[in-house]
């Protein structure tokens, strides 16, 4: 009964397209995703329309839950089903290791990425997560950039205490003790993994620096992972955790800034969908809140959301990949989406005046760390590493937040369990 | 011909579920263990490697984590449960009033997802928002109920929103027992001068001997299975602290691309299985088998 | 059991009496004890859902909201449209469960009686074991099935269905219905079918003549537990049905599980509720017959 309907109403706006464009006609796209509500449902939802308007089906297949643990599982029944959806929201290196396992290919999608000529519109950088068979062909089209390593701070509360945005570590530690024998919490934090995961490298990238970064989570330098560098960065997350109230574990990213908007808290470490729950909220940067980068030396933790193109049969189900590709990269599209979803595009040509002031902080900073070495990828998001590894430091990192294991004894672990995980 | 068919037609009739379940359980149950044996990473692969996974699994800190849980959930859950099932089924089989009530009161619970009760209780045991806050709103300003934040307590939350979630259950296998018992025994034994508690414990509970094996059967079932609960109530945490081999095991296989290891976690779970439930039930069969 | 009818308690002393009453209360202490606990979480969902966002930043857990609004249940049942288009509301998944549940439940409660009345009516050597092996399966972990599940079902062509579902569900019920039935039919005298044999009754005609008829309070068992089961599965719902043929776990989930929202605690709430209503209303409703059915057939077996 459903199929029938499906089917007749497919026919109907398939004979429609066809008399608008018929060369566009005849697209379909079954897109998996975890963007269910608020800012990037409404996000997404622009991406829905500009698909349609090409004449595209969009099949839509969302599985919320876990940051994409749950969508995770359900991607993996589809391919070894044999039956991958048209799309999926997949980043980092996980692209590359879906193309080795013989999924991607014969790239579809690398025509419209050539033909578009996408090498000239990305950042080298942002360009070579999108590639598969050997960082040859695009297989994956970039939505956008979020930065992670951002301090939210309120800034009524730190005015009131006669306190600056920090500069370096010590004083964040210095202004987060006053604040806390001020009775207010200096650093509201959720504790779960990826939350943990994502404050520690913050901390390593402003502690370690951009080669450390570089070193011990591109690279997995056993000695960076275990040496004292690497415990210096444990000792500041053991600090951290001491800033911290007594709710953190479990609780949502959301309501840990909430806590800092409502003044209960200060300081907050979080990606720049964060800024969402602020202008919700009526707040203004720079005049409610502040959104800074955390202390570090220009370095820019990059976290890029993209969807994967799976190999496809049927000439309806490529030519929907190659419509949907081409929307992802649409100029507009990347304006508006991003404006909703808090990021930056990751088309370098889209102008950024309708931006507010953290994207446009965020877009020249990229630029700069990109000149000068910093622009690195952030391993709790999924950019630096494969899930084994990336999963690996994050159990350790997030057993050493949680506990009152010595900082020794952490990168002690951090390097065992990366070693187990190769 | 016809003699054949008719003598053999209940094995004709269980052929096709049995097959199924062939396939369906121990087919996949060999696949898995045969996916134990390789390299499998994102997806499963088929060509051997040797039993490295296993190694791998038991040098795995986190893995003894899961298993620790599993323990302490398995015990006090299945302890607790019969508890309070036991306590319940007595009480309300005073031919009290109300009883259909309180007994709807009692087992609604079971109607829930694990997800559902975990979302739930999450609210309820959080210290900024729940009972703790309830308590200090109330005066109490001492007053601490924290375990749901607190790494070595975390476990014991997941066993209280389990009791409650699956202890009316087993309050209704039990008052259905107590229900099928012949009031003469009772009677008899009262007449003998034999006092309540004595009557129930020598005599009534023995009795209840198959209700044991049906709730126990039942409640191992949901232990070993325990995922949707962990996630939607601690999501393992603080930090790992109350991982379970389920979570363990989906997250190796579904997230970390190291579906291997899952399968050597999934084997581990598979021999606990079936060390703790076929001795058991296999003596209980034995046992019916010589009363009938 | 143990109370004692009129005439007797005529007899007793007074000190027993007041003995009794004491404990009587106790008893109704002790009782309405648990039923605090297990109400308490209800509660709490019922009034969140009536709550708005304001109070529920505002007040504790277990207070009354001000004026009551069904506004949260109206969002979580039929999304509150225009400005929120994208958002996920459970109205369209609602009929995707039942046309999921109602043929699972049935496939797999019928076969679970044949199976149940087959192994105990017409027993044969090896006839334990092969139910021993039928138990395994209600221990299996699902998550660790689930890639040869999706494979299998790829080749048979309805990875992607609600068809998928129901056979999944009715192979993975076959084990706790055909445990039910056994027990059940363990009980049920064996006189009986022998007299039917004798009458030269068939395997089926005894199955369908003399044992399914009184196997109504067991069916109720087995549906109700079936029921509840298969309607409250995500694991599933999320890897074999989606998109708009996606069972209605899957979209609650996406509506309450979302990683970077604004969190409504009230439209969460409502939603969690409302798709438990039918698993609720089928024990409220049919509780008292689940009773009679594990009385009847559970203490046997």
């Amino acid at each position: 009964m459903y199929k029938e309907f499906l089917k007749y109403t497919v026919g109907f706006l398939f004979s429609a397209g066809m008399t608008v464009s018929p060369a566009l006609a005849g697209g379909e796209a079954e897109v998996l995703h975890w963007w269910t509500s608020g800012g990037e449902a409404k996000a997404l939802q622009v991406l829905k329309d500009d698909f349609a308007k090409k004449g595209g089906i969009w099949k839509d297949m969302p599985v919320a839950g876990g940051g994409g643990d749950a969508a995770n599982v359900t991607l993996k029944a589809r391919i070894v089903a044999g039956d991958p959806p048209t799309a999926s929201q997949i980043k980092g290196p996980t692209i590359q290791e879906n193309d080795e396992a013989g999924v991607v290919a014969p790239y579809h999608i690398h025509d419209v990425a050539t033909a578009e000529n996408w090498d000239s519109l990305l950042s080298s950088q942002v360009a070579n997560h999108m590639k598969c068979d050997g960082f040859t062909k695009y297989c994956a089209a970039p939505v956008n950039i979020h930065r992670i390593d951002w301090f939210w701070a309120n800034k009524k509360v730190l005015d009131s205490h006669g306190l600056k945005m920090p500069t370096s570590w010590d004083e964040f530690n210095a202004a987060a003790s006053k604040l806390q024998s001020a009775g207010i919490i200096p650093f509201a934090h959720g504790g779960q993994p990826w939350q943990d995961a994502t404050v520690f490298e913050a901390v390593m990238l402003g502690i370690g620096g951009n080669e450390f970064y570089q070193k011990a989570i591109v690279e997995l330098d056993m000695n960076a992972l275990s040496g004292s560098t690497m415990v210096k960065v444990f000792d500041q997350m053991r600090k951290l955790q001491g800033f911290t109230d007594k709710g953190m574990p479990g609780r949502d990213w959301n309501v840990a800034t909430a806590m800092v908007m409502k003044g209960e808290a200060a300081f907050q470490i979080m990606g720049d969908w964060a800024k969402g729950e602020f202008s919700n909220a009526g707040m203004k940067p720079g005049i409610d809140f502040y959104c800074l980068p955390t202390p570090s030396n220009h370095g820019y933790l990059y976290n890029v959301d993209s969807f994967i193109f799976y190999g496809m049969k049927g000439k309806s189900k490529v030519n929907g990949q190659k419509m949907l590709a081409s929307s992802i990269m649409g100029k507009n599209f990347q304006k508006i989406f991003n404006i909703y979803k808090g990021s930056i595009p990751a088309r370098l040509d889209v102008p950024m005046d309708e931006f507010d002031m953290c994207a446009k902080g965020s877009a020249s900073d990229l630029k700069y760390s990109a000149m000068t070495g910093g622009l690195l990828p952030s391993f709790a998001h999924g950019m630096a590493l494969r899930n084994a590894q990336k999963g690996a430091i994050q159990d350790v990192v997030t057993e050493h937040f949680n506990s009152n294991m010595s900082s020794h004894e952490a990168a002690r672990r951090l390097a065992d369990a990366v070693q187990a995980s190769m | 011909m016809f003699y054949w068919l008719q003598k053999n037609l209940p094995k004709i009739v269980i052929a096709p579920s049995f097959a199924v379940i062939l396939w369906f359980v121990y087919g996949f149950v060999l696949w898995t263990f045969y996916v134990s044996l390789t390299k499998s990473k994102m997806l499963p692969r088929y060509d051997f490697w040797g039993i490295d996974q296993h190694f791998r699994l038991w040098s795995n800190p986190r893995w003894y984590i899961a298993v620790e849980n599993l323990l302490i959930f398995t015990v006090l859950f299945v302890i607790i449960c019969l508890l309070i099932g036991i306590l319940l089924s007595i009480l309300l089989d005073q031919k009290i009033r109300a009883e259909g009530f309180l007994r709807t009161i009692y087992l609604y619970p079971m109607a829930l997802s694990f997800i559902v009760t975990g979302t739930a209780w999450k609210w309820m045991l959080n210290p900024s928002m729940g009972i703790e806050k309830l308590f200090t709103d109330w005066g109490f300003t001492d007053f601490t109920f924290d375990w749901l934040v607190n790494r070595e307590m975390s476990i014991y939350t997941i066993v209280i929103a389990a009791v409650w979630q699956s202890s009316g259950f087993v309050m209704a296998l039990f008052l259905a027992g107590l229900r099928s018992i012949d009031d003469e025994i009772v009677k008899a034994a009262k007449i003998d001068g034999a006092s309540i508690y004595s009557i129930y414990v020598t005599i009534i509970l023995p009795m209840m001997r198959p209700v044991f094996m049906s709730s126990i059967v039942i409640l191992l079932h949901i232990s070993i299975k325990s995922y949707d609960l962990v996630i939607a109530l601690t999501g393992g945490g603080p930090g790992i602290s109350s991982d379970m081999p389920a979570v363990f095991m989906t997250a190796m296989a579904f997230h970390r691309s190291e579906i291997g290891l899952a399968s050597a976690s999934a084997v581990m779970m598979f021999l606990t299985i079936l060390a703790i439930i076929v001795p058991y039930l296999y003596s209980e069969l034995r046992r019916q088998d010589a009363n009938a | 059991m143990q109370t004692l009818d009129f005439q007797e308690m005529e007899k007793i002393e007074r000190s027993t009496y007041r003995k009794r009453t004491f404990f009587r209360w106790l008893l109704f202490l002790v009782l309405g004890l648990f039923a605090f606990y297990y109400l308490a979480p209800l509660y709490v969902m019922i009034v969140t859902s009536l709550k708005t966002m304001e109070e529920i930043r505002q007040g504790n857990l277990m207070s009354l909201p001000g004026n009551i609004i069904f506004d949260s249940w109206k969002t979580a049942w039929s999304g509150r449209g225009g400005i929120d288009a994208g958002n996920v509301f459970l109205r369209p998944f609602f009929w995707n469960s039942i046309k999921m549940v109602v043929p699972a439940v049935m496939i797999s409660t019928f076969f679970g009686a044949l199976n149940g009345y087959a192994l105990t009516k017409w027993r044969f050597r090896g006839d334990n074991v092969v139910f021993l092996m039928f138990l395994f399966g209600c221990f299996i972990p699902y998550q660790a099935i689930l890639l040869p599940m999706a494979r299998t079902l790829g080749v048979l062509g309805i990875s992607n269905s609600i068809t998928g579902l129901v056979v999944v569900h009715s192979i993975y019920g076959l084990s706790f219905t055909t445990l039910f039935f056994r027990n059940y039919y363990v009980s049920i005298p064996d006189e009986m079918i022998k007299a039917a044999r004798i009458d030269g009754a068939s395997f089926f005609k005894i199955f369908f003549k003399v044992l399914l008829p009184i196997s109504a309070p067991i069916i109720v068992v087995t549906v109700i537990w079936q029921f509840t089961n298969i309607w409250n599965d995500f694991l599933f719902g999320s890897s074999f049905s989606f998109g708009e043929a996606a069972p209605i776990q899957v979209a609650l989930n996406n509506m309450v599980l979302t990683s970077t929202s604004v969190k409504e605690y009230n439209v969460d709430m409502a939603a969690a509720f409302i798709a438990g209503i039918p698993t609720l209303l089928v024990y409220v409703l049919a509780g008292k017959y689940f009773i009679r059915g594990l009385t009847a057939g559970s203490v046997k077996g």
